[in-house]
């Protein structure tokens, strides 16, 4: 190398390698959440970049509404097996079962409700520090969250009791019971995950290029027809070409219009849109400015 | 052209703001995100209704900077938030802090990470004691480059003179303090954030200025390391043993994992290891699994040497011959980040690079006013106060003087009790 700068990528994916080490050298149980989603397929990457030749020093998880996408689902499966690293799933559908988690209605959206199973599986790992691959520029209740982010025993995010980070010392200390949230992608963009997906050239499930898919048109919202997501009466089924920007429990997950079927055409599709990721695709989010900081406050990512 | 020819690529920036309320912080980060097209159209569509619903006729950016739902409802910022947005060229993370004097923690904290500061000071006011704190500050947590913007030039007709004359305090000042001293970059832009003069476009109102706009200024300041050679420190993170016994290759594999803090590291050069201080040559440098011939500041690698030789997590590698300071007392600035005042009984734990050691307190020097830098005896410290102390150390730390290295001069101190971070260390 003879450039004395790093890239911004570059620079990116050092600060998250530092940041995962810094979890597998602080830690003593961690886990790395893996959906199959495009944000945690570049956490892998970087996992990859971090450790090898040796295994991750944390197995994957994720936590699985019941109402993923198949095609991301396989792909998860399909990815850690081909890296070899062992895979907990964690079923928020077992939680029904065991009557922690409680729908209001039976359509409700199950998102939300991740928050318990993921709480009951960091318990029953001892898990003390989760990777996730949270980015602040997701949302504003994410703009000041910590890298490190500490969780109480109640898996409580308190706003007010974050530890100050200073340098790249990251303090991911805990007694037990507590734990420790890690965003080693803070700091990435949307434009700077799929910037880095076309130059490591990494596989992700087919649902994120342009396909045709039946939907519906909600509120502004494009909705997917599915099983779980049925058209109401009176509403007109179309079919639409579209991708998705991030993918997600079904029910609150929308595509947007797109002919982008390569990841090229993703990144400059990106370049040049004009509505945020969070409000183009998520169907929770709209209700309140403040429903994903209540959401955090909780449990949840 | 492919979307790849776009970004290239003058690498990363993160520079920090500090003002008072009111200075226009919020409004000149919102207009170098809207400037720049970072903003999209939903964000925007939001923060036009937010403005509608409080009364205002014109859309207020400085809602873009706004904060979690506790803090909007106190209507002030109180924490560190980072903004990002590029230019195709260069990516940027500003750091956000609060002016507010209660807050120098939050500003340490975001002047930690930050290569550049831009101090606002009100055209209208001139230097103000705020004005000073933020330049001591600045020039405390060591940011290599500053950039005085004196806003709201509107509010004054754009009147060279009196932008001159702010210019001419504010060098006195520094001057007078001995800041800057060691020849930093130090730049003074007139802008009006709330009309965009000299942000992202050239001002038609201040035709007699020359020099660049804030943004012009971004894309060329350095963004890393200053460049000028510096000495080899890897604190080693992480070691890496495969033990694949069925893999003749990983067999013996022990790689040592870290981050190029400063200098860089080539094949075939000369490492000691500290503590123990024994000594073996780098057999290969790897960046993401591949072989490359020299590994870089700021670069996540793993080093193999030569030698087998025990070396763990906390150990730092050096080039021989560039070996730092053994210190198992140090002296150092300190920055108090806690509610609860630091104890000179307790029994505190300090991180310095990868290492952790128990520490006490052995004095406090004297305290330092950050108004006026004047030195006030103290016999303990309180949040946001900062100070000259000393520590011992159950174990040494392998340290550079902070103004020397940030990322070998640097450490926190935890309180064990709850794992809090409560202080922010910068050794002498
Ligand atoms: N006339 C004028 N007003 C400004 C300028 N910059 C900011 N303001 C106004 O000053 C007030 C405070 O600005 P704000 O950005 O909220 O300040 P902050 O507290 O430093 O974040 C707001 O009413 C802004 O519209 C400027 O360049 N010229």
């Amino acid at each position: 190398m003879t450039n004395k700068n790093l890239s911004h990528l570059d620079w990116l994916e050092a600060e998250a390698i530092h940041i995962m080490r810094e979890v597998a050298g602080q830690c003593e149980r961690s886990v790395l959440l893996f959906s199959g989603g495009k944000d945690s397929i570049c956490m892998l990457r970087v996992a990859e970049k971090a450790f090898r030749p040796g295994r991750f020093p944390f197995p994957l998880m994720h936590i699985d509404t019941g109402h993923n996408y198949k095609e991301v689902t396989d792909f998860r499966d399909k990815r850690a097996a081909e890296l070899g690293e062992r895979l907990i799933v964690r079923s928020v559908e077992d939680s029904m079962k065991r009557g922690t988690v409680v729908l209001k209605t039976p359509d409700e959206s199950r998102n939300k409700h991740q928050s318990v199973t993921l709480l009951e599986a960091l318990a029953e790992f001892e898990f003390d520090c989760a990777i996730g691959g949270a980015r602040r520029d997701e949302e504003k209740a994410r703009a000041k969250e910590r890298v490190m982010s500490f969780r109480d025993e109640f898996g409580q995010w308190d706003p007010k009791n974050q530890r100050p980070e200073l340098w790249n010392l990251y303090n991911a200390r805990t007694h037990k019971g507590e734990n420790i949230r890690a965003f080693p992608i803070s700091n990435w963009t949307e434009m700077d995950v799929w910037q880095y997906i076309e130059r490591e050239q990494l596989e992700l499930p087919s649902i994120y290029f342009s396909h045709v898919r039946p939907i519906v048109r909600r509120g502004g919202a494009i909705v997917p027809v599915t099983e779980i997501t049925p058209a109401r009466p009176g509403e007109e089924i179309v079919d639409l070409r579209v991708r998705f920007r991030t993918v997600g429990d079904i029910t609150c997950t929308a595509p947007v219009e797109s002919d982008a079927d390569t990841i090229e055409k993703i990144v400059l599709e990106t370049a040049t849109t004009t509505i945020t990721e969070r409000g183009a695709t998520r169907l929770d989010d709209q209700t309140s400015d403040a429903s994903m900081e209540q959401r955090k406050k909780e449990g949840y990512f | 052209m492919s979307a790849h020819d776009n970004i290239h690529d003058n690498g990363l920036l993160r520079f920090m703001t500090c003002g008072s309320v009111d200075d226009g912080k919020s409004t000149l980060i919102g207009r170098l995100l809207f400037d720049t097209k970072s903003i999209l159209a939903d964000t925007l569509t939001q923060i036009e209704k937010t403005s509608t619903k409080r009364g205002m006729d014109a859309v207020d950016l400085s809602l873009l900077t706004d904060g979690l739902q506790a803090e909007r409802e106190q209507g002030i910022t109180i924490d560190v938030a980072y903004r990002y947005f590029s230019t195709g060229t260069r990516k940027y993370i500003i750091a956000d802090a609060p002016g507010h004097e209660q807050y120098t923690r939050n500003m340490v904290t975001a002047a930690s990470t930050a290569n550049l500061a831009i101090i606002l000071i009100d055209a209208r006011k001139g230097v103000l004691t705020q004005t000073r704190r933020h330049s001591f500050l600045a020039h405390l947590v060591n940011i290599p480059h500053i950039v005085v913007a004196v806003n709201k030039m509107d509010l004054i007709d754009y009147d060279q003179a009196r932008f001159d004359a702010i210019v001419a305090d504010y060098q006195a000042f520094i001057a007078k303090m001995g800041l800057f001293a060691d020849g930093r970059d130090i730049q003074f832009i007139p802008m009006s954030a709330l009309n965009g003069d000299n942000i992202v476009d050239r001002s038609e109102s201040m035709p007699w200025y020359t020099g660049t706009t804030l943004l012009e200024l971004l894309e060329k300041a350095p963004a890393a390391h200053t460049g000028h050679a510096e000495p080899f420190r890897f604190p080693v993170q992480f070691v890496c043993r495969p033990q694949d016994s069925a893999n003749p290759e990983l067999h013996d594999y022990r790689g040592f994992m870290g981050t190029v803090e400063s200098g860089s590291v080539k094949v075939g050069d000369l490492l000691t290891a500290l503590p123990n201080g024994r000594e073996s040559r780098v057999k290969a440098v790897h960046l993401g699994g591949e072989a490359i011939a020299e590994g870089i500041t700021e670069q996540a690698i793993t080093i193999l040497l030569e030698d087998e030789i025990d070396i763990s997590r906390g150990d730092m590698l050096v080039k021989s011959g560039e070996v730092p300071a053994q210190k198992k007392e140090i002296d150092a600035m300190l920055c108090w980040l806690s509610e609860t005042p630091l104890s000179p009984a307790r029994t505190y734990l300090i991180r310095h690079t990868t290492r952790t050691s128990k520490a006490k307190l052995t004095g406090i020097a004297y305290k330092l006013d950050v108004n006026s830098q004047e030195q006030v005896e103290a016999s303990q410290l309180v949040m946001n106060d900062i100070a000259r102390v000393g520590f011992k150390l159950a174990q040494p730390l392998f340290a550079d003087p902070y103004s020397q290295n940030r990322a070998t001069g640097a450490f926190i101190v935890i309180d064990e009790s709850n794992n809090n971070t409560v202080g922010a260390g910068m050794i002498l």
